[in-house]
């Protein structure tokens, strides 16, 4: 069950490029429950200062998952995702997302370890515009519970 | 749209009124679809209970996502957030009923940074438990 421990270190290859759309931004909001118009509305976004609609703080998770679910589904790392639980979320940021940004996420398996019956995994993943702007990096870490009883 | 803060009117130390945001089983579909984190244990009791949990649980990322509307909210919607984390303590258990559970957020402004930046000790507990430990947030205001 334990995570295999030689995956430290390892960079998994950037993302093929994710264009962040209106659509799903206000989609995100939406499930969230967030009214918010800079979340919908480009006239509303720029009349607060944003260049266009801009994404909910938490939104760089849909970028950076789709890069660790390549990680997280690696079989050779041995993770049992029905056993997993996020344990710590950061994320640091340059600037708030923003419809018609085009990014890519890169993964980096920063740790793993033991703490009794559980495993931690944590990932860094820097997520940039393909002009190689940095826009955020997300800090995730993972926990795999031991066995069901 | 809530009203815009500015940096002169925060002050270090000021409380952030709680607010309750509501969690159900359709909140947590919705978050699936729009997330694409379909993880079983988010709409599926059935193999939750299997796993040794004891019943649907949150997305940590839905708690940690009403914990940042807390901040935009209270920030306006010209602030920025420049940096958030959180570490999760305890699940947020959503029962297969109309209410669901809640997720009450409150917030300290812990301390005026420089460049307009005012950082933000968060607490969100659901039925009495505290889900959300060592949350922070950062945030610059225009």
């Amino acid at each position: 069950m334990a995570i295999n421990r030689e995956y430290v270190g390892r960079v998994y290859p950037a993302t093929a490029p994710y264009e962040v759309s209106r659509v799903k931004i206000a989609e995100f909001a939406d499930a969230i429950g967030d009214p918010s118009p800079v979340y919908r509305d480009a006239e509303a976004a720029r009349a607060a200062g944003h260049a266009d609609v801009i994404a909910p703080p938490t939104f760089a998770i849909v970028i950076s998952m789709a890069s660790s679910g390549g990680a997280i589904a690696d079989p050779g790392l041995g993770l049992n995702y029905a056993m997993v639980v996020h344990g710590e979320q950061r994320f640091e940021y340059a600037r708030p997302l923003r419809a018609g940004d085009v990014v890519t996420a890169q993964v980096t398996i920063s740790d793993i370890r033991a703490v009794g019956s559980l495993s931690m995994l944590t990932t860094r993943t820097e997520i940039k515009t393909v002009g190689g702007e940095h826009v955020c990096t997300a800090l995730s870490t993972l926990v795999e519970r031991g066995d069901a009883a | 749209m809530s009203d815009q803060l500015s940096y002169e009117d925060v002050e270090a130390g000021a409380e952030i009124p709680a607010v309750s945001y509501p969690v159900t089983r359709l909140s947590l579909v919705k978050y699936c679809g729009a997330s694409g984190d379909f993880n079983v244990i988010h709409w599926n009791e059935r193999i939750a209970r299997s796993v040794g949990l004891p019943n649907v649980i949150a997305h940590g990322m839905f708690t940690m996502a009403e914990a940042g509307r807390f901040v935009t909210d209270w920030a306006g919607p010209g602030a920025t957030v420049t940096e958030f984390g959180v570490r999760f303590s305890a699940p947020v258990m959503v029962p297969d009923d109309d209410e669901g559970a809640a997720i009450e957020v409150t917030g300290k402004v812990e301390e005026k940074l420089g460049d307009n930046r005012v950082a933000l000790a968060l607490t969100a507990r659901s039925a009495g438990t505290k889900v959300l430990a060592r949350a922070r947030a950062v945030v610059r205001l225009p």
